[in-house]
């Protein structure tokens, strides 16, 4: 066991946990968007209240969301960690500001992941909190007409406390009773400073990839030139722009949409 | 050309130092950097005052000794050379040139512009060699080497050890040159026995010298003289976690040595 410390206490090894927590944060946020895209859906948000209930209520995706809240602790400790050992390795700063070529993101990653923790950490509160400690959240009722494919949808009122879900059939008609997330999104994105905010962060999430994704594939030790070209495309292309921009248009659709009511 | 100079000044490693302003006067653009460093620093001794202290020595570029961090780049504003190869047509008549020593904790200031690069020494002794036997002559080339790995080997032990890769970082780390002096060892056949002990021991000496952590930024690629690689940082990091992780540091009868 303390081998295995001491290859984590060392330089190296810290930088080793930076780049898997890393990683594995990036692959959550492919998941995260390609289920987050049921919110386009114009179905009263039945696929998205669904698709949270599945999310919430089936037990690999709980174990594996708590390894991904432990991956965003352990990465912000080790980038505070980090950047105060470098702090230390220049007590006395330089007069003139470096003008050596490298690119924005890599110099202010640190400034870019804060943001992003305050990011998360209101994101979070917002919908992930509400809707799993608290009672603030309602319930909404699809019923589908099995036979013609038609839903309808009502507001639910639980008739006991403590009600999760339910889904049942009548006749021919589903009745899926579920937590009515959708219209808390719909609420929070109607405010237009939160919106500003949400984009601000996306533009985080991007320069911080932009630099982080092929980063954490160099510290790793994986580079090769037959590979570098694809993990500079998917880190550039999927992570630092089609990603965040998915994101960023969630809040702003539905801002509009909003508006429009 | 006619320069001003802001130059740091310190006393000695304890006492704190500060800039002082200087006229260079006089100077043909075809002085190099340390030339015209020579020409302030003779102007200085007759008006008897201290000249300012600087690292040089074979002034072509090879021994690793000058270095001054000019106006916000380690070896001034050219790619690929050392302080000494800067020649002063690289500025223009009338600029201020700002000089700063190398800034890290673990290169201590002796006086005004030199600084201490014995840290490297010591992560050089740490694993930086190979054992070889002394004997018999063997023959020329029976060690057979592919062209592919022998280049790239001795593109990374083309490094001089100027420290700049650690005065460009933005975390002062000196993971370029740890990973220069461990790949162009690791790389060829001769390397191999002490290839695993070798990056561990060489890593550990890195980090108890008190530098920074790599963030994979490139300062160092850019400013390196020798145009060391970041590819060298990726393989000692690959050679580390395997190390640290895959290979056997003992016998499965718990007999070895690590």
């Amino acid at each position: 066991m303390s081998e295995f410390k001491q290859t984590f206490n060392s330089s190296l090894g810290k930088k080793l946990i930076m780049a898997l927590t890393g990683l594995f944060l990036c692959t959550f946020l492919i998941v995260h968007v390609g289920g987050n895209l049921l919110l386009f859906k114009h179905d009263d948000g039945f696929a998205f209240n669904s698709y949270a209930n599945f999310l919430t209520h089936f037990p690999p995706i709980e174990v594996v969301a708590w390894i991904l809240y432990l991956c965003i602790i352990i990465h912000a400790v080790y980038a505070l960690v980090l950047t105060i050992k470098n702090r230390k390795a220049r007590p006395v700063g330089y007069a003139v500001q470096s003008k050596s070529p490298t690119s924005w993101s890599s110099r202010n990653m640190g400034i870019l992941g804060s943001i992003l923790l305050l990011f998360i950490v209101i994101h979070m509160g917002d919908f992930w909190f509400n809707y799993k400690y608290q009672e603030t959240i309602g319930f909404k009722e699809y019923r589908t007409n099995l036979a013609t494919n038609e839903t309808t949808v009502a507001d639910y009122k639980p008739e006991v406390a403590g009600f999760e879900r339910s889904i049942s059939t009548e006749n021919n008609v589903e009745i899926v009773r579920v937590k009515d997330l959708h219209t808390r999104i719909q609420w929070s994105f109607s405010h237009l400073w939160y919106v500003v905010f949400y984009v601000i962060a996306m533009g985080a999430v991007s320069f911080h990839l932009l630099h982080g994704f092929q980063s954490a594939f160099k510290t790793l030790g994986w580079v090769h030139k037959k590979y570098d070209g694809i993990v500079s495309f998917i880190g550039t292309w999927l992570f630092a722009v089609i990603i965040p921009l998915l994101f960023a248009a969630m809040p702003i659709v539905y801002y509009f949409q909003s508006l429009s009511k | 050309m006619n320069l001003t100079l802001k130059v740091w000044r310190q006393k000695n490693t304890q006492t704190a130092g500060k800039f002082v302003t200087y006229k260079a006067e006089g100077i043909s653009p075809d002085m190099s950097f340390l030339e015209m460093l020579d020409v302030v620093n003779e102007s200085l001794i007759k008006k008897q005052e201290d000249p300012i202290h600087f690292d040089h020595d074979c002034r072509e570029g090879i021994c690793g000794m000058c270095s001054l961090y000019i106006n916000g780049r380690p070896h001034g504003p050219k790619r690929a050379i050392t302080t000494c190869q800067l020649h002063m047509r690289s500025f223009s008549d009338g600029e201020t040139i700002t000089i700063e020593p190398w800034r890290s904790a673990a290169f201590p200031i002796v006086k005004d512009l030199a600084t201490d690069r014995s840290a490297f020494d010591r992560i050089q002794q740490a694993g930086g060699f190979i054992s070889v036997n002394t004997g018999g002559v063997p023959d020329a080339n029976s060690t057979l080497i592919p062209k592919v790995i022998a280049d790239e080997a001795f593109n990374s032990a083309t490094c001089i050890g100027c420290g700049a890769c650690v005065a460009a970082c933005k975390n002062a780390s000196a993971m370029l040159f740890t990973s220069a002096k461990i790949t162009q060892l690791g790389l060829l056949p001769q390397g191999q026995p002490e290839r695993w002990s070798r990056v561990q021991a060489m890593v550990n000496q890195m980090d108890e010298e008190g530098f920074g952590n790599c963030t994979n930024t490139g300062a160092c690629e850019a400013e390196c003289p020798k145009e060391i690689t970041l590819m060298n940082i990726s393989r000692m990091n690959n050679d580390f976690f395997s190390a640290e992780l895959f290979r056997e540091e003992h016998t499965h009868d718990g007999g070895g040595n690590g």
